[in-house]
């Protein structure tokens, strides 16, 4: 469960986040609004990456503030852009980083990590360098690094801004199945039809919380 | 940017076969020999066991070719220069040496996994541990390095097409200001990835 209590957020003169206030139980969760309107920030403050100015973000009960190494083995992070998240050279090898760091035996990465290529179809190209991936391709590496981690809650931001439409709807197919808690921030409004619930922040607050369609709808007169 | 990365080709020869500290410290041996191998003849001999060694592995020609062809302009001019200064024989000896040695270099690469070969430094860096460096960190660094190459030329790529498209393809300043922040820029994400990604735990 994620819990944000009365968060603010300052990044130098701006106010990013003011006031936000939700407990996060569903299974699927999305955040919607413009550019700008804080919600990269928000999906930030539920790993840790950012950390607010005042207020709290919990996870599970645990404070961002104290245990964020902790929480981070919990929460896996999907970034918009796949090349800044891959940061090893090959496809295999990026997968068993995570793993690696957090002392698993050998052989047990081994088999992990085919494991997850495996699943979701990289498995040929496990030796290849990462920048020889498609930028959808790419993604799923992203993907496939964290779920190797196996994480109880998996944050995305904007996970499908550079892709084309197959591998959105690829994206959006896998999002689906996943069996953990999910928190997608996005433009991609098609992504949230089946979802639990979607957050609309607008300049930093949150101004809908509801179901997608009565969300979306809130968000599309907003921008009108 | 094939000659970094992405030069592994598989296959099941007793190269690929081979420990990658093996063969890194056969390619020591291999080019403190070249030193001393002072005729051409001697040269020649070495020519003929390289180009063996690359029929062993069997990586095909286009491979091998690659491997030297970054001395294309190199190798000539070497060996003009050293035709003027010195003579035929020492030409040849010193042409050779140098394109035998990035030759059996390349050898290594295109037979050892990147993963390999980072893991093998890995264990060569342990001592390290000693001065107080961890040997996990001066690997990341080194992976890291190699994935931020194919990165960084991207970048560079499409902030040269920018240029074109405005129509500013000479200025210097419009091609380093844009491209020094999308390194910067790329750097922090890198941070932040690494970060999410349990690095700092």
């Amino acid at each position: 469960m994620i819990e944000f209590t009365d968060v603010h957020l300052r990044l130098g003169e701006r106010d990013v986040l003011c006031g936000v206030t939700a407990r996060l139980t569903e299974r699927r969760v999305g955040v919607i609004g413009a550019n700008g309107s804080g919600k990269s920030t928000l999906a930030r403050l539920i790993n840790g990456l950012a950390l607010p100015t005042s207020g709290t973000v919990t996870v599970d009960g645990l404070d961002t503030r104290r245990h964020a190494a902790r929480i981070r083995r919990r929460v896996g992070f999907v970034f918009t852009d796949p090349d800044a998240q891959i940061v090893m050279p090959t496809v295999a090898e990026d997968v068993a980083f995570s793993l690696r760091r957090r002392g698993v035996p050998k052989a047990e990465i081994d088999r992990r990590v085919q494991e997850v290529l495996t699943r979701y179809g990289l498995a040929e190209h496990a030796d290849r360098p990462a920048h020889h991936l498609s930028g959808g391709e790419k993604q799923l590496l992203a993907l496939c690094s964290v779920l190797a981690l196996e994480p109880e809650i998996i944050v995305m931001d904007e996970p499908t801004t550079l892709l084309d439409l197959r591998h959105s709807r690829r994206i959006a197919a896998l999002v689906r199945e996943l069996p953990q808690q999910v928190v997608v921030v996005t433009h991609d409004l098609p992504l949230l039809a089946d979802f639990d619930r979607v957050l609309v922040l607008d300049q930093g607050k949150i101004v809908a919380d509801a179901d997608p369609a009565t969300a979306i709808g809130h968000y599309r007169a907003l921008l009108s | 940017m094939r000659h970094l990365t992405g030069v592994y080709v598989p296959g099941d020869s007793v190269l690929h076969r081979m420990p990658a500290g093996a063969k890194l410290l056969g390619l020591l041996a291999a080019g403190t020999a070249l030193l001393l191998l002072g005729s051409p003849v001697a040269l020649a001999v070495a020519a003929v066991a390289v180009a063996a060694l690359y029929a062993v592995a069997g990586v095909g020609a286009a491979a091998a070719w690659a491997q030297i062809r970054p001395l294309r302009w190199f190798a000539p001019l070497l060996f003009a220069f050293q035709l003027v200064v010195a003579d035929l024989s020492g030409a040849v000896t010193v042409t050779l040496r140098v394109v035998l040695a990035v030759a059996l270099a390349g050898l290594v690469t295109l037979t050892t996994r990147t993963t390999v070969m980072l893991a093998c430094l890995e264990r060569a860096l342990a001592p390290a541990r000693y001065v107080g460096l961890d040997p996990f960190r001066l690997s990341l660094l080194l992976s890291l390095t190699l994935r931020s190459v194919p990165v960084i030329a991207g970048l560079a790529t499409r902030v040269r097409e920018a240029q074109k498209a405005r129509g500013v393809e000479r200025s210097l300043r419009a091609f380093a200001v844009p491209l020094v922040v999308g390194a910067l820029r790329y750097a922090d994400a890198l941070g932040e990835a690494l970060s999410a990604r349990g690095l700092d735990d």
